[in-house]
């Protein structure tokens, strides 16, 4: 692909129309995706290439479009739709759960689901009530989902390129702060289950991903200056899980700090600690901590910065993984 | 366009009908009554059905099947209804309607696997066109809207039947699916089976219109309510809708004469009266003293449908009565395409611990 810097929006775009052009039964469809282009873009100009055919809005329902691209991969179409905002996914929950999910193991097979559920979420834009959530765990919890999450205008571009080819439901998590990073994309194909390895470093594994990941990276940064190297892992795929990469990381560092946007009480990150403590725990040198945001309903934009793990934050938890003084001493020194 | 179609989005006040309680023909009825043969078939499909209930009744109460929700009393809608579906359209059914599923041609013991605790849909959807029953109510009619806005994408000629209850007109989804298929104009068929009660919630506590039939209005959806107790009209307004090319809204009038499922009490809230006053409206009964009347229903025939009955309900008793083994290594099959390596440990971890 081009060299040219493309937003993680541009990218996204650039996924749905090369998808749409590559197989016929490919629909976009949702709530002012058509014509506007959605609220955030990503869908601009698919309409007028497309047709209405393909790219259409619906009436302002989300189960509505949840339960008819249901019926439509049903009778063999490849629905990708948008559910514009995070919280208003929550009216199509009962479609997403007792059926997106259960349809091929309720029928033994015979009938696959091949339909992307597109969700911007997170906060850090200003956003007002409903519009900031992080649902990740509501999704991750079910199982017959595939969730993922791009850091990445690349991550952006393959992950839903995969999503779209994928035989099985997949719940596309887009950190909406985050579409107007940019970024070069490669032809090099994500896989849907893997995490990766953002940035290596020998004294701690930051687990993060989606909004977060670009925090990530700044904490990592800011760290040397501590003396700290920092592994940053991106998971990518929160479900299904990959453990061996992020089990490796961890075995290599010995401490482990999860982050996310999302409350931190039953949320991912606990999975995630969990799963790490369960087959690291020999190899930690401390607990596994997590940054999360608060126990709080999504605060108001103007508290928002007070909620969202920032890097300050994260460097705190990484401190207080009981560094051996000695070793940071070496390494400093 | 036919005579129902002409009429507005209204309803009629009355349900439409062909034959009234006593069978006897309905003078000036809008509807076309179905020819002989189809009749005929309706007859021994409603007997045949109407067996086959009972026996799974009976099999519920021998510990055979996990529950039952009996449509006993309903076979007009649940065997008119699927009679007029073409090959090629698509049924999309609530956890009432297994008589529609075997009407449909489902393998009866396939049709009854949920309710035996065993896997949810026991049959191939695709190789019946029906879709996996649904129990959460009403999500079913936005996946038959959806279905059929896609075979209208596709160009291709199917049409589809979403069949749902009374109490399933209050959820959500109801309304949403209407309005979609409205806007779509998709070619899907809504059967509402007004049974009388959700449960135990009357009509009177369910709906405030002058119908069910009403809830289409609003959608642009053109609505019609029929007795659901009369076949030959349930088949007639159904196949006419299904042909009509885009939605229909139809509220059938009918009732439940047994309980909601095996485990409800229903004497707590309807009177013997009421159900007595349903019996002497009996669907089977009917169409049986019209067909009698018009000399195409003899005694011969009539011991012939009644000796097919009796040998389905032979081979429903014998298939069910059969223990079939299964295979824990089953519960990670079909999560996904391919299993997740969470889910091969896990199947693993399973394996071990019944060696």
């Amino acid at each position: 692909m081009s060299g040219v810097p493309v937003s993680m929006a541009g990218a996204l775009n650039r996924a749905l129309a090369d998808a749409l052009a590559d197989d016929p039964a490919v629909l976009v469809f949702g709530e002012d995706v058509g014509p506007l282009g959605g609220v955030f873009r990503v869908t601009d100009g698919l309409a007028a290439r497309f047709g209405e055919a393909r790219v259409f809005d619906t009436p302002l329902a989300e189960s509505g479009i949840v339960g008819t691209a249901i019926g439509m991969a049903m009778n063999g179409l490849r629905p990708v739709v948008e559910m514009q905002f995070d919280a208003f996914a929550y009216p199509a929950f009962e479609q997403i759960t007792s059926h997106l999910a259960k349809m091929r193991n309720r029928t033994r097979g015979r009938v696959s689901l091949p339909v992307v559920i597109r969700v911007p979420y997170g906060g850090g834009i200003g956003g007002v009530e409903h519009h900031c959530d992080s649902s990740e765990a509501y999704y991750a919890h079910t199982p017959g989902l595939t969730v993922v999450t791009p850091g990445t205008p690349d991550d952006a571009y393959h992950l839903l390129r995969a999503s779209i080819a994928s035989p099985d439901p997949v719940i596309f998590l887009e950190p909406k702060r985050r579409y107007w990073t940019k970024g070069e994309l490669s032809d090099v194909a994500v896989p849907m289950d893997r995490a990766v390895v953002r940035r290596p470093g020998a004294d701690v594994t930051l687990i993060a991903y989606g909004p977060l990941m670009a925090t990530a990276l700044e904490t990592a940064e800011a760290a040397v200056e501590e003396g700290w190297e920092v592994e940053v892992v991106d998971l990518r795929s929160l479900s299904p899980f990959d453990d061996a990469t992020v089990c490796a990381s961890v075995r290599r560092t010995g401490r482990a700090v999860v982050v996310h946007e999302a409350s931190g009480f039953g949320g991912y990150g606990a999975e995630v600690v969990a799963r790490v403590t369960e087959r690291c725990f020999h190899h930690l040198h401390a607990p596994v901590l997590r940054v999360t945001g608060f126990d709080v309903p999504y605060p108001p934009p103007k508290l928002e910065e007070h909620h969202l793990p920032g890097v300050d934050r994260i460097l705190d938890a990484i401190a207080r993984l009981q560094w051996d003084d000695e070793v940071v001493g070496c390494r400093g020194a | 366009m036919s005579p129902t179609r002409e009429r507005t989005l209204l309803p009629t006040d009355e349900p439409l009908s062909l034959l009234d309680k006593d069978g006897s023909p309905v003078a000036g009825s809008p509807l076309v009554m179905p020819d002989d043969d189809v009749l005929l078939e309706l007859h021994r499909r409603m007997v045949v059905g109407r067996r086959f209930d009972t026996q799974a009744t009976a099999l519920t109460r021998q510990g055979r099947l996990a529950v039952y929700p009996s449509s006993r009393g309903q076979e007009a809608c649940e065997v008119g209804s699927v009679l007029a579906l073409r090959p090629a359209d698509w049924l999309f059914p609530t956890y009432r309607d297994t008589v529609a599923l075997v009407t449909r041609g489902v393998d009866p013991a396939e049709a009854l696997t949920l309710l035996q605790g065993d896997w949810h849909s026991g049959y191939d959807p695709c190789a019946h066109r029906v879709g996996p029953q649904c129990t959460p109510l009403a999500t079913n009619t936005l996946h038959a809207v959806g279905f059929a806005h896609a075979a209208r994408l596709k160009g291709e000629d199917t049409s589809v039947l979403v069949l749902l209850g009374d109490g399933a007109t209050s959820e959500g989804d109801t309304h949403e699916a209407l309005n979609f298929a409205g806007v779509w104009r998709a070619p899907v068929v809504f059967l509402v089976q007004n049974n009388g009660y959700a449960i135990s919630v009357p009509m009177s506590k369910q709906n405030a219109a002058p119908s069910l039939a009403h809830k289409g209005i609003g959608y642009g959806v053109p609505s019609v309510l029929v007795d659901g107790n009369d076949v030959a009209a349930v088949y007639a307004v159904v196949r006419e809708a299904l042909e009509s090319g885009g939605p229909t809204l139809i509220e059938a009038r009918t009732y439940r004469i047994e309980a909601h499922t095996n485990a409800d009490d229903a004497t707590r809230y309807r009177t013997p009266d009421e159900v007595a006053a349903w019996l002497d409206r009996d669907p089977v009964d009917r169409i049986e003293a019209y067909l009698t009347s018009r000399g195409l229903l003899d005694a011969a025939r009539r011991s012939a449908v009644a000796a097919e009955a009796e040998e389905f309900a032979a081979r429903v008793r014998a298939e069910l009565n059969a223990d079939r083994p299964r295979d824990p290594a089953a519960l990670f099959e079909h999560v996904y395409a391919t299993p997740t390596a969470q889910l091969r440990e896990q199947a693993a971890a399973l394996a071990e611990e019944l060696a």
